[in-house]
């Protein structure tokens, strides 16, 4: 089998099931507890605290344990806001295909009288400092922009848009969940004043995420309770998976240079093979992406089914058709960068890791020429657009 | 996958009747590409019986294996017992679709409905 889904998830690293193992066994106590085996766990969740804050330039005290990703997003857009009304601001600007974690939480703001500008990131799934400073008015109070696309990858030019936004004194959060642990983050030299991540999209386990929020920024809880994280999220901590994030974030980013290095040619070569097959194209800058992503439309075909026959023949994807989205519509994503519905189901995401051979890239490559010759055999839409009753959308 | 039953992925792995009939008699379409479903069968019918029927499908698994299913369930039988083949029927004969899918059976019993309409239209227009 070959594992080119870890966009999706990741496999944890050894060193991260280890100390997850080894907190869980033998460092059982609550935090909160005075007793040692208690005090001992609040050591392993403050180590973690500080080395995952080190990781991004951060103050160990900038760092909130959460759940993961998606409530580090809710609870840095909520914060934001909450102080953003306070000062009668209640404009938001984010883009069209954020992570739904954002854009469904800005869809709760608005129906509570927030107003939304969501900046189009063009063709190349990028969006520009110049974009989001001309969007930007007196009453903006927060821009949540994502560091890189969950599913086309693309890395967005974020230094220089928390720049703009610090020059116009606004809140700078990015969902960095894609990107921390295979780019390299610094919160201070990127102008973030938050930041998502999430463990298991870099060999963490699952359930575990952090949110960073510069000391100046008051956090609204979204869990009510305990006096756990400072008062800012209830709940006994789990202690395990903190610790088991910060080892696996530590290698990460202690490997970066080298992990990426190694990726990148492996992932444009990927790219250079599929773009061999008739009627398909990359989707997002070819460049400005995160290193082991790929992501193609092509032309004439259904997502779902090309993912059951790549799963057929060992190759584990994932896809923005309709099928697998869970809609009637295909990836918000896609439909952001302009792909129509009709080719927008037909779309395919491979996102390798670090780990992936040169064999394996063959393999993927063939397989997917393979299934995609296969499903266009049968395909009405392919057979009118080959008998010219249909114009090719992709060229 | 569990998603489907054994069935389902038979037919969509093995897809049964696939491809076109030159000189069908009786051809429908359903579907659109913007939804990601579409549909189209081909008959050949003979002395009121359906000798031949093939389909092309673009569209999700459940799509292409309801659609095989679907030639399975009137292939060699009478016209008028084709009219009333039903999607649940379809379903049933896949071991079941998760609701999600049960539109695919839908389309499918449309499918071959609007072939067998398009061989009566087709006649009627002929002089006998």
């Amino acid at each position: 089998m070959i594992y080119a889904d870890n966009a999706a998830t990741t496999a944890m690293s050894d060193a991260a099931i280890n100390t997850m193992t080894e907190v869980m066994k033998n460092i059982y106590g609550n935090p909160s507890s005075l007793y040692s085996v208690g005090q001992k766990a609040k050591e392993v969740l403050e180590q973690a605290r500080e080395d995952v804050a080190t990781a991004i330039g951060a103050c160990a005290r900038e760092i909130t344990f959460t759940s993961g990703g998606s409530e580090a997003d809710n609870q840095a857009i909520v914060s934001a806001a909450i102080l953003g009304a306070k000062q009668g601001k209640k404009h938001i600007i984010s883009t069209a295909f954020e992570h739904h974690a954002v854009l469904h939480t800005l869809r709760k703001l608005a129906k509570e009288g927030f107003e939304i500008t969501l900046l189009d990131v063009h063709e190349n799934g990028l969006v520009t400092a110049e974009e989001v400073n001309e969007a930007i008015r007196d009453d903006t109070c927060l821009v949540t922009i994502m560091y890189a696309n969950n599913e086309i990858g693309t890395i967005q030019p974020i230094r220089e848009i928390g720049a703009v936004c610090h020059e116009r004194g606004v809140l700078f959060h990015t969902d960095a969940v894609q990107a921390i642990g295979h780019i390299k983050i610094d919160v201070e030299r990127d102008n973030i004043d938050m930041l998502s991540a999430s463990a298991h999209k870099f060999h963490g386990p699952k359930g575990v995420g952090f949110l960073f929020a510069r000391k100046n920024i008051r956090l609204s809880n979204i869990i009510e309770g305990g006096a756990q994280e400072r008062g800012k999220r209830a709940g006994t901590e789990n202690v395990a998976a903190i610790a088991a994030m910060a080892t696996a974030l530590k290698e990460a980013v202690n490997n970066i240079d080298k992990n990426s290095s190694n990726l990148i040619p492996k992932r444009d070569r990927l790219i250079e093979l599929i773009s061999k097959i008739p009627h398909c194209e990359l989707n997002g800058d070819a460049k400005s992406r995160l290193p082991g992503n790929v992501n193609f439309c092509f032309e004439g075909i259904e997502g779902e089914s090309l993912l059951l026959l790549l799963d057929d023949k060992g190759v584990c994807a994932s896809s923005g058709s309709a099928c697998t989205s869970g809609s009637l519509d295909p990836s918000h994503v896609l439909l952001a960068i302009g792909r129509v519905h009709d080719v927008a189901h037909g779309s395919l995401r491979l996102t390798l890791s670090e780990d992936i051979t040169d064999e394996e890239i063959d393999l993927i490559a063939l397989a997917v020429t393979e299934v995609v010759d296969r499903l266009r055999s049968f395909s009405p839409v392919w057979r009118d657009l080959v008998n010219g009753k249909r114009e090719f959308i992709i060229k | 996958m569990a998603l489907y039953s054994e069935k389902v992925m038979d037919h969509f792995r093995n897809p049964r009747n696939v491809g076109i009939i030159e000189d069908a008699n009786g051809i429908g379409e359903v579907g659109n590409a913007k939804c990601g479903d579409i549909m189209k069968m081909y008959l050949k019918i003979e002395d009121e019986i359906i000798q031949d029927v093939k389909f092309e499908t673009f569209g999700c698994g459940s799509a292409i294996a309801s659609s095989s299913m679907a030639t399975e369930l009137i292939k060699g039988k009478p016209v008028s017992e084709a009219m009333e083949l039903t999607n649940k029927a379809v379903a049933e004969a896949l071991d079941g679709l998760p609701e999600v899918k049960m539109h695919c059976s839908v389309l499918a019993e449309e499918a071959i409905r609007s072939a067998l309409e398009d061989y009566e239209n087709k006649r009627k227009e002929q002089p006998t």
